[in-house]
């Protein structure tokens, strides 16, 4: 990094999007070493947020590439469009002639082609077939490949940044593991998850802020929930508050009425869980009551 | 000093390679944990040098949240009492007034209380803040973080930008203590099975068989073939994909078996998708004569054992879930059921249902040493013919191959 003229490239987290030390820490050593960066934790944590917010933090283009249960590899580098070039070919088109007329380049080649350095998002590799990562080996490594059809190599004019995400539904290939940097967004600490609402809801009450967060945490610390409410649900939550315009105060536990609080469909999502929790509401206030 | 890390890591069952062990010296000498070649405006993340070391290492070495605890474990056993040694030695080539930095970041007890005195936390953020954007304008004259020394309420703080954070979560001192915390402890599974690996395993059921007659029309490779051979129609057939694997999945249910109960149902009814027909049974520690779907109305709505056994083919693949740790009279007897009278021992119905699937497993989730100690697991055992399995991915693994 010892070019002057050059901005250093580095994340702090932004305006938008708070990145705790070790998070930047480990955006930053792979955008230093030029690895990609697998991001796994809860759903609901930020982590396509984050190649979002890494983009703008470094004015880069960014390339998403969301993978699906049927994505194949070749998905991301280019296709070829057979069906076009059939019905050209039917109507004896001059373009026929020329095969490049009908490759067309995916994420991956876009990202490679771009002119400045480029971020290159592919969101859920997990979704995709067992061998999905095995295919990409190579073309992580030396940000290159090659395309049969116009025997042309293409190759990255400057490495992106890569982020892949996954949310743990399959495993991946240790090859594969190898090559990324790898970082575990863990659930926000209280600390944490006030700066996060900061960022987002600024002009929140302080009373409505302190009391939303107990309740946030004593639901996530009910046992046995089947999905945790997490750091996006939170976020929706208090959006919803605020243009209800609750009071703080209803949200506390020892008011017997809102012993639920309001608007909980935001935050648990599974009929099961809320059914759980309202039992759970029901036997401790049971045990509260005096007598 | 890393090359003993790396080998006691190796030791400790993180599986890292000499590549990735590369790629940390790489980045060290990148200065990724000094930030040593940066020009002097950039603000150095929070953190003590070890304790960016720490995240570094973590980032590049270990690739599985579940190895998380392993690393922690080997990290804090190498690096206690050795700290300053390494971060002096990580910081060679850092400024000294840098290094002053770290003796600054430890907060006695008396500047807490300054803190307090000063109006507590919030006034406190609010000056920090208005304190840190004047900040900003000496940051480019080259002094790097807020006031060293003296009264100001941050002299010794030395928070940075990003890490204003008084009290509450102080990445500061309290760091040394990170990969002491055992944060991940509970995600790591060499012991239990996540819903994660199993369904890896779960895949060796899956049995996309193509038989037949090619009878349908294969679009994809049609017009791929067309087009390759100019538009001359060449028409591709496949035969139909079907999968034909059945399960019939007997859970035990109550008591020390609810926590695994979970996991087997979340495990099946994900990969639901894989199987052709999956139908589920609970029972209370063994089987007798009548099991039941629904656990909220099991004394309701039972369902006879006879009648599992004529509804179902005996092309169905039989899977026992439970710990099988009982009395062995709840097996040999009649009537020794701990719920009801049973006038038949659950070893017959048993061998019924054995019989009438010849294809069977049994998953344990007690750990497998322990099964020779207990006499009802080692009757079980000689009933499904050895079959039993422990609830293990090594274990799923062989139970799938002994299914097929």
């Amino acid at each position: 990094m010892g070019n002057e003229g050059v901005r250093p490239l580095r994340f702090d987290g932004s305006a938008s999007y708070v990145a705790t030390a070790e998070l930047a820490l480990a955006v930053n050593a792979a955008i230093t070493l030029e690895r990609p960066l697998l991001v796994k934790g809860e759903p609901g944590t930020g982590k396509t947020q984050l190649a979002l917010e890494v983009a703008r933090a470094l004015d880069a283009p960014l390339f998403e590439w969301h993978v699906k249960s049927s994505s194949k590899s070749r998905h991301g580098l280019y296709e070829y469009d057979a069906v076009s070039r059939l019905r050209d070919s039917q109507l004896g088109d001059e373009r026929v002639k020329d095969i490049a007329n009908y490759i067309v380049p995916g994420m991956l080649w876009r990202a490679f082609e771009s002119e400045r350095r480029a971020v290159l998002l592919i969101d859920e590799i997990d979704k995709a077939d067992i061998e999905f990562p095995n295919d990409l080996l190579r073309e992580l490594d030396r940000m290159e490949f090659y395309v049969y059809e116009t025997q042309k190599l293409v190759k990255a004019r400057h490495r992106p940044v890569v982020f892949i995400t996954s949310n743990n539904e399959k495993e991946l290939p240790d090859a594969f593991l190898r090559r990324c940097f790898f970082h575990y967004i863990r659930f926000p600490d209280a600390g944490t998850m006030e700066r996060i609402v900061a960022v987002h809801h600024p002009g929140l009450k302080k009373a409505l802020l302190a009391e939303a967060l107990s309740a946030f945490y004593r639901i996530r610390d009910v046992p046995g929930l089947r999905k945790k409410p997490s750091t996006s649900e939170l976020l929706d939550w208090i959006t919803l508050l605020v243009a209800e315009d609750i009071e703080p105060a209803a949200l506390r536990s020892d008011d017997p009425k809102a012993a639920i609080p309001p608007l909980y469909g935001a935050l648990l999502k599974n009929e099961q869980d809320v059914h759980l929790f309202e039992q759970l509401v029901f036997l401790n206030r049971r045990a509260g009551r005096p007598g | 000093m890393l090359i003993r890390f790396f080998q006691m890591l190796r030791a400790a069952g993180v599986p890292v390679s000499v590549t990735e062990f590369l790629a940390l010296l790489e980045a060290l000498s990148k200065g990724t944990v000094t930030f040593a070649g940066l020009p002097a405006k950039v603000t150095v993340p929070s953190g003590s040098l070890t304790e960016r070391f720490y995240w570094l290492s973590r980032a590049v070495l270990v690739k599985d949240e579940r190895h998380y605890d392993r690393f922690d474990r080997v990290f804090a056993a190498h690096f206690r009492g050795a700290e300053a040694a390494f971060e002096a030695l990580l910081s060679a080539d850092v400024p000294a007034d840098w290094l002053a930095k770290q003796f600054a970041l430890t907060l006695s007890d008396e500047d807490k209380a300054r803190i307090e005195s000063l109006g507590g936390w919030d006034a406190l953020m609010e000056t920090l803040r208005r304190r840190l954007e004047e900040q900003k304008g000496r940051h480019q004259g080259g002094s790097r973080w807020i006031g060293t020394g003296g009264t100001s309420p941050f002299g010794n703080a030395g928070y940075n930008p990003e890490g204003v954070r008084i009290g509450g979560e102080g990445v500061n001192r309290r760091a040394v203590k990170v990969w002491e915390r055992r944060d991940f402890a509970n995600l790591d599974d060499s012991v239990e099975l996540g819903t994660r690996n199993v369904k890896l395993a779960l895949r060796r059921l899956r049995r996309f068989a193509r038989q037949g007659a090619a009878d349908m029309l294969d679009l994809d490779a049609t017009i791929e073939s067309t087009a390759r051979r100019a538009g001359l129609l060449d028409i591709r057939m496949v035969p139909e994909r079907r999968n034909a694997v059945k399960v019939l999945l007997f859970l035990d249910i109550g008591g020390s078996m609810d926590d695994h109960v979970r996991i087997c149902e979340e495990l099946f009814s994900a990969a639901r998708g894989e199987f052709k027909h999956l139908e589920h049974f609970y029972f209370h520690n063994f089987v007798y004569e009548s099991v039941w779907k629904d656990n909220r109305r099991r004394h309701g709505e039972r369902t006879p054992v006879p009648q599992v056994l004529h509804t179902y083919g005996p092309d169905y693949r039989l899977v026992f879930v439970g710990d099988a740790t009982m009395s062995p009279y709840e097996i040999l007897q009649p009537g020794g059921s701990i719920e009801h009278w049973n006038e038949e021992p659950g070893a017959a119905w048993m061998k019924r249902l054995l019989a009438s699937f010849p294809r069977h497993a049994w998953l344990n989730p007690e750990p497998q040493d322990r099964w020779e100690y207990t006499p009802s697991i080692r009757i079980t055992r000689e009933l499904v013919e050895d079959r039993m399995f422990p609830l293990t991915l090594g274990g799923l693994d062989r139970a799938m191959r002994s299914l097929q």
